[in-house]
């Protein structure tokens, strides 16, 4: 395990093997990250496993984009070690780790005006070169009807609304076929039907074994998809495991420093997570004339 | 567009999905041959205007027979055949390298910044060139003959690419704003320290720095095309190699690092590339601004932003270009020879104004 930097560099490039549900492909061990001499991250324990939507949740700058970030390796860690597929994420090869997890982040801009189709493609550049491209075609089709984007395929990505822009750069990543997703707030920028679609995609990934690391603001979205929910706060994991056992009342209105109320769906009994609110003083319609 | 559920049955024809174009598409195809027929119209004109006058079938012929074919008429004006071997056609081939270099050039850049706005006189080629003339011209260093001048730019040119590409670094990790704001520092420092050697300097020596500024292919040699022709080659083809890998880099460094690109390596390389054919280009010609910037962009808007048709088609677009403007530059006034940067700059700025807007409208900004 601790092998050293480079003895892999000569060695042929493997691409990941399917792996069992319940297998980690991520693993984060005592995660320290520093910027500017203050510590954002710290004592960051998590496990990704194939199979499973991971969802992580908390506050404004709690670190949960941070964490992503140091997982895919856009964030330098200042201690600590982060393993992909059972080996330090440093001794992987960039196209290895490309075929292991993909990034979808929370801006996604484009220099050049290329079309969404030709966006869509460049998500299949891991695999040049390799029999997997023999797929090319196949996978892009399938992920821009997916990602319900396929009829902007000619447009250039520029031209694009928000919304639209963010599921097709979804549609790159996914059409990547990596073995992991690490997607910060894919559903952001999207309407309440794309939200579902979205979160429909990451369920489906997982069932299909790959998994699912996500970034997400709507705590009931979390509640309706997630299997395994990690809590952040003030830069440390303040809870970790199944849903009903992190979304709670009391956990999350500490979290969060806001009464928070978590009843279930009177229909599917899913929770819903909803601020207290005391009813809001309206001028009533009367008072407005 | 939306033909996409009915995908082809068995392999009959390649696939036409959305974004295909694993070969460069039809539109490119067209693009470049048509290309190559304007390269190779403009230089028989080009080489054919003059004092002496020769049409371009004589032209054709002059090269037909040196090959050892015996087509075509040879010229029939007294001198011809000299004036085309020993001042035309070098001058041509020149202005064919350094057009390509320079179109090349810019079209690299602005991809590896991913901003249409940078060109190589963004990271220091053109200014720290400029540098290492104007010393040479001041100093009066003359230890390499006729060559002193074109050799101290080509080695500022590199010295600067290097020095701003340090200076931009942090980390191993070059942020493209900081590397394009060094490159602005950089550009600026060397403008005053042309300045100021042009203050210290006598009168002839203002004169030679103030043309060089201005560019002129007058100087143009066999030799001269010897040297920068390997320099532009090389930088040609190590730029089509990483084609696809630029076309990555669009989606910014993050995304292209997590496609598997090994992003700071090929920022690396491709500097280097560039600032190889740049520097050349500078060093034999002086300063010559927009050909860097304006012919990427009319390539993107025929043949789209794809960077494996974009790097041949710039290199053919500004030799085209660049022999076109040197014709005009030494025929449109009389026994007079126009300044080529001058010409080049007072036609570019305002296209390049033109192609903003426009680029904008079309494709709703840069994202």
């Amino acid at each position: 395990m601790s092998l050293p930097r480079t003895p892999r560099r000569f060695a042929a490039a493997r691409p990941p093997r399917p792996a069992p549900a319940g297998h980690v492909r991520i693993r984060v061990a005592g995660l320290r990250v520093e910027r500017a001499g203050r510590t954002v991250l710290d004592g960051i324990d998590l496990r990704v496993r194939a199979g499973e939507v991971h969802a992580l949740v908390g506050p404004n700058g709690a670190g949960k984009s941070t964490l992503l970030g140091a997982i895919s390796g856009d964030v330098p860690a200042a201690a600590g070690r982060i393993e992909v597929d059972g080996l330090p994420r440093e001794s992987w090869s960039p196209v290895e780790l490309a075929w292991r997890r993909a990034v979808l982040a929370q801006r996604n801009t484009l220099s050049f005006p290329f079309t969404v189709g030709e966006v869509v493609r460049m998500g299949r550049a891991p695999w040049a070169g390799r029999p997997e491209r023999d797929q090319d075609d196949a996978v892009v089709a399938d992920v821009l009807e997916r990602c319900d984007v396929a009829r902007f395929a000619a447009r250039p990505y520029p031209a694009l609304s928000g919304g639209e822009q963010a599921r097709a750069a979804l549609a790159r990543v996914l059409a990547q076929r990596a073995t992991t997703l690490l997607l910060d707030e894919p559903t952001a920028a999207l309407d309440l039907r794309h939200q579902e679609l979205v979160m429909h995609i990451a369920r489906e990934r997982a069932r299909a074994g790959d998994a699912v690391v996500v970034v997400l603001h709507d705590l009931t979205l979390t509640g309706a998809y997630a299997d395994t929910v990690t809590l952040l706060g003030d830069g440390r994991v303040r809870a970790a495991g199944a849903p009903r056992d992190v979304l709670t009342a009391p956990l999350l209105s500490g979290v969060y420093r806001y009464d928070i109320d978590v009843v279930p769906h009177p229909r599917d009994g899913l929770p819903l997570i909803v601020p207290r609110r005391g009813r809001p003083a309206r001028p009533s319609a009367d008072e407005e004339r | 567009m939306t033909t996409l559920r009915k995908r082809p049955a068995p392999a009959a024809d390649p696939t036409p999905v959305p974004g295909a174009p694993r070969s460069p598409g039809r539109r490119g195809t067209v693009l470049l041959a048509g290309l190559g027929v304007a390269l190779v119209l403009v230089a028989l004109l080009a080489a054919g205007r003059g004092q002496v006058a020769i049409s371009p079938a004589e032209v054709l012929g002059s090269v037909l027979h040196r090959l050892g074919l015996d087509l075509g008429p040879l010229p029939s004006a007294a001198q011809g055949e000299n004036a085309l071997w020993i001042v035309r056609f070098p001058r041509v081939l020149l202005a064919a390298v350094v057009g390509a270099a320079l179109g090349c050039a810019g079209a690299v850049m602005q991809g590896v910044f991913g901003n249409p706005l940078a060109e190589p006189g963004v990271i220091g080629v053109s200014a720290g060139a400029a540098v290492g003339a104007a010393l040479a011209i001041v100093t009066g260093v003359t230890v390499l003959g006729g060559w002193t001048v074109p050799l101290a730019a080509f080695a500022g040119g590199l010295a600067t690419t290097y020095l701003v590409y340090a200076l931009a670094r942090s980390g191993g990790r070059t942020e493209v704003v900081t590397l394009v704001l060094t490159g602005v520092a950089v550009n600026a420092v060397a403008g005053s320290v042309i300045g100021l050697l042009m203050f210290v300097t006598d009168q002839a020596g203002v004169q030679a720095i103030a043309f060089w500024n201005l560019g002129s292919l007058a100087q143009a040699s066999w030799t001269a095309v010897g040297l920068a022709a390997p320099c532009l080659l090389v930088g040609l083809a190590v730029a089509c190699a990483d084609a696809r890998r630029l076309d990555l880099l669009a989606l910014g460094e993050p995304a292209a690092r997590h496609l598997g690109v090994n992003t700071e390596r090929l920022r690396l390389r491709l500097i280097v590339v560039t600032a190889l054919p740049g520097a050349a280009a500078v060093a034999f010609t002086g300063i010559i601004s927009f050909v860097g910037l304006v012919v990427p962009h009319l390539i993107r808007m025929v043949a789209g932003p794809g960077h494996r048709v974009l790097l041949v088609a710039s290199a053919l677009g500004g030799a085209v270009v660049v022999i076109g403007a040197d014709l005009a530059a030494r025929t449109l006034v009389e026994h007079q020879e126009l300044p080529l940067g001058v010409l080049t700059a007072v036609i570019g700025g305002p296209a390049f104004f033109w192609l903003l807007r426009r680029t904008r409208d079309r494709a709703g900004g840069w994202g």
